[in-house]
């Protein structure tokens, strides 16, 4: 059984439906126990003035101090994420390793028009997926899986909550 | 589809840009490998196979165009990707000048750079089913070394495959160049004799008395300078093939000595009194008409009979024009090969140019000319000036009486449909139109698809 903590990382309050809805679908895709961190603070020094945003990078090198040992953990933030070569980022991992990081900041497009609960899912998706990355999986091309790659938020409403049978396979054995 | 066999490199001086779009590539499944600098990427280049690079304009040593110029004449199936810090149109167009797929202004939109990479791998992916299919077919118009696709040239294949399984003597009439000893040749490594020698003479290059002893051999002491016993040619052919080349040029001596050679398999050496048996397959070929020559009594009728068992008479390249872009692939893959040059293929205007010759060197003088163009042209594509055809315009003088410009369109519309045995697609990629024009010119002119005037309606 592996271990997962996830943690609230934003500079905002914590949505606790949002957190409660991730603990569900992360618990689920990796049949894992799953804590809710308490994180000691949020990581200003990772915001870059001349981006405007967050690096994740510097996000997940904090992050790893707070992982379960033997186990994986996730930040969830409000900041808008990036990596240096990329204009922004929904989230990122460590493939193979320990750390992975959301950001709630770009998939609240449209809210207005799809509502708190379509967002949260998304922001679930994205966790199980960037989680995804850190047990060493790849992305996926598989129709619907929560590993296919989604650039815009587009993708992430077009593909489901769960791993497919494929990914599952190599997660947890046939 | 999976990314796994796409391999791209990544070249950046700067590590946290290696770092980051490696990752994010290596998440998207692809292999992925970093150099921190030009050289180091050459080097990589040469050492293993890649699909895509994506470099920095700006490194420092040879920066990211001076690496797309070397990494092109290398490799030019591979997709290079410029990235820039700042978008100049400059920089943009001198790099698609020199050959880059795209570029990217850093940093760059998620969507952008994962919609670019899989345009690149769908494109690869296609050109490689391409390559396939263009294999895949060329095979079927091959019959060993020779290539063709005119139906007449395909039932010569289907009989000499056939011929090839017999033992019985086969004479191939054509035209000089047309490809006589390269059939021979295929008939005899489709034979049952492929792994015995094929042996070729030229009845027309010798005087007749060498020829007889370049044939039948000879003993020691059979004539002043014969120090010791030679093998001919027919003893040589032992087990194999006997090519007889310009059969129709030997004198009337040695028509009645190959007559019998044919009839018993057995001969003489010249000064021997042991007769030698020998298994061989005779294909003679001649681009004399012999049944005019046995007529007129040049030729002995009862050797014509003996050769003329299987006939196979090769049409000139003039009468098979939709060949020839079928013998400039065949011939450029080999002359690229052969001279360790990059050859992509003959420019539009020199491959109508070549539609349009007369080849009375048939298919040899094609090889030749396309072998000038080769070792002339500066480029990858040869060009209509390589190439060091007599200019067209002689022709045209000499084609009959002065005509209206509708005329001559017409004739030259009807002239390309023939050449491409009635393909309208490709007549009218020639003809520089599109098929919907050509097809109102057809109608207009009252064109069939083979260029001849379709039968007038009679109305009633």
């Amino acid at each position: 059984m592996a271990f997962i903590g996830i943690g609230w990382i934003g500079e905002g309050l914590p949505d606790r439906s949002l957190l409660g809805l991730v603990v569900k679908h992360v618990s689920k895709a990796f049949r894992a126990e799953v804590q809710e961190l308490q994180a000691p603070g949020w990581p200003r020094h990772a915001f870059d003035e001349r981006r405007n945003q967050h690096s994740s990078g510097e996000i997940l090198k904090w992050l790893l101090p707070l992982t379960p040992p033997g186990g994986k953990v996730l930040g969830i933030t409000d900041r808008d994420l990036f990596i240096p070569i990329l204009t922004y980022v929904f989230g990122e991992a460590q493939l193979n390793g320990a750390a992975a990081v959301v950001s709630t900041a770009r998939l609240g497009d449209e809210l207005e028009l799809f509502g708190p609960k379509v967002v949260r899912e998304r922001v679930a998706k994205e966790a199980v997926h960037e989680l995804g990355h850190c047990f060493g999986l790849r992305h996926c091309h598989t129709p619907g899986c929560v590993m296919g790659r989604s650039s815009s938020v587009r993708d992430v409403d077009e593909k489901g909550q769960g791993l497919c049978i494929d990914c599952r396979a190599r997660l947890h054995g046939p | 589809m999976s990314n796994e066999s796409t391999r791209i490199l990544v070249v950046d001086d700067e590590e946290i840009v290696r770092e980051s779009l490696g990752g994010w590539l290596e998440k998207d499944g692809y292999f992925v490998a970093k150099a921190p600098e030009g050289v180091t990427a050459l080097k990589m280049l040469e050492a293993e196979p890649w699909s895509i690079m994506i470099v920095d304009l700006k490194m420092p040593g040879i920066d990211g165009m001076q690496v797309l110029e070397q990494a092109k004449k290398r490799t030019p199936d591979l997709a290079v990707v410029m990235m820039t810090a700042y978008a100049t149109v400059d920089t943009a167009v001198g790099a698609m000048k020199l050959g880059a797929y795209d570029y990217l202004v850093k940093p760059f939109d998620p969507e952008e750079l994962s919609l670019m990479m899989q345009k690149i791998v769908a494109q690869q992916a296609l050109l490689r089913e391409n390559a396939v299919l263009r294999q895949a077919l060329k095979q079927e118009y091959r019959f060993r070394d020779l290539v063709s696709k005119s139906p007449a040239m395909q039932a010569i294949f289907d009989l000499a495959r056939t011929a090839a399984r017999s033992n019985s003597t086969i004479l191939i009439l054509g035209e000089s160049g047309s490809g006589k000893e390269v059939l021979a040749r295929a008939v005899h490594q489709e034979s049952p004799r492929a792994q015995g020698p094929f042996v070729a003479v030229s009845c027309a290059a010798l005087t007749e008395s060498l020829l007889e002893s370049e044939l039948f051999g000879h003993e020691k002491g059979a004539f002043t300078g014969a120090f010791a016993r030679r093998k001919g040619k027919f003893e040589s052919a032992d087990r194999g093939t006997l090519f007889l080349d310009e059969v129709g040029d030997v004198g009337p001596k040695l028509q009645l000595d190959l007559l019998r050679v044919l009839e018993e398999r057995r001969f003489h050496r010249l000064g021997g009194n042991t007769p030698v048996d020998v298994d061989v397959r005779i294909v003679a070929a001649t681009n004399r008409d012999l049944r005019k020559a046995v007529e007129e009594g040049r030729f002995r009728e009862d050797l014509f009979y003996r050769l003329n068992v299987i006939p196979i008479s090769i049409p000139p390249l003039r009468q098979r024009r939709e060949d020839i872009p079928l013998l400039v692939d065949s011939f450029l893959e080999r002359l690229s090969a052969e001279m360790k040059k990059p050859l992509e293929g003959v420019s539009s205007e020199a491959m109508n140019a070549l539609l349009a010759h007369e080849w009375p060197g048939n298919v040899r003088e094609l090889r030749n000319v396309l072998e000038r163009g080769a070792v002339v042209c500066t480029g990858t594509i040869i060009q209509l000036p390589d190439l060091g055809l007599p200019v067209r315009a002689e022709a045209g003088a000499r084609a009959g009486p002065l005509t209206s410009l509708e005329e001559v369109e017409r004739r030259h519309v009807a002239a390309v449909l023939s050449h491409t045995g009635g393909n309208v697609s490709q007549s009218a990629r020639i003809l520089g139109i599109d098929r919907v024009t050509l097809y109102n010119k057809m109608k207009k002119w009252g064109l069939r698809r083979d260029g001849e005037e379709a039968p007038t309606k009679v109305e009633g």
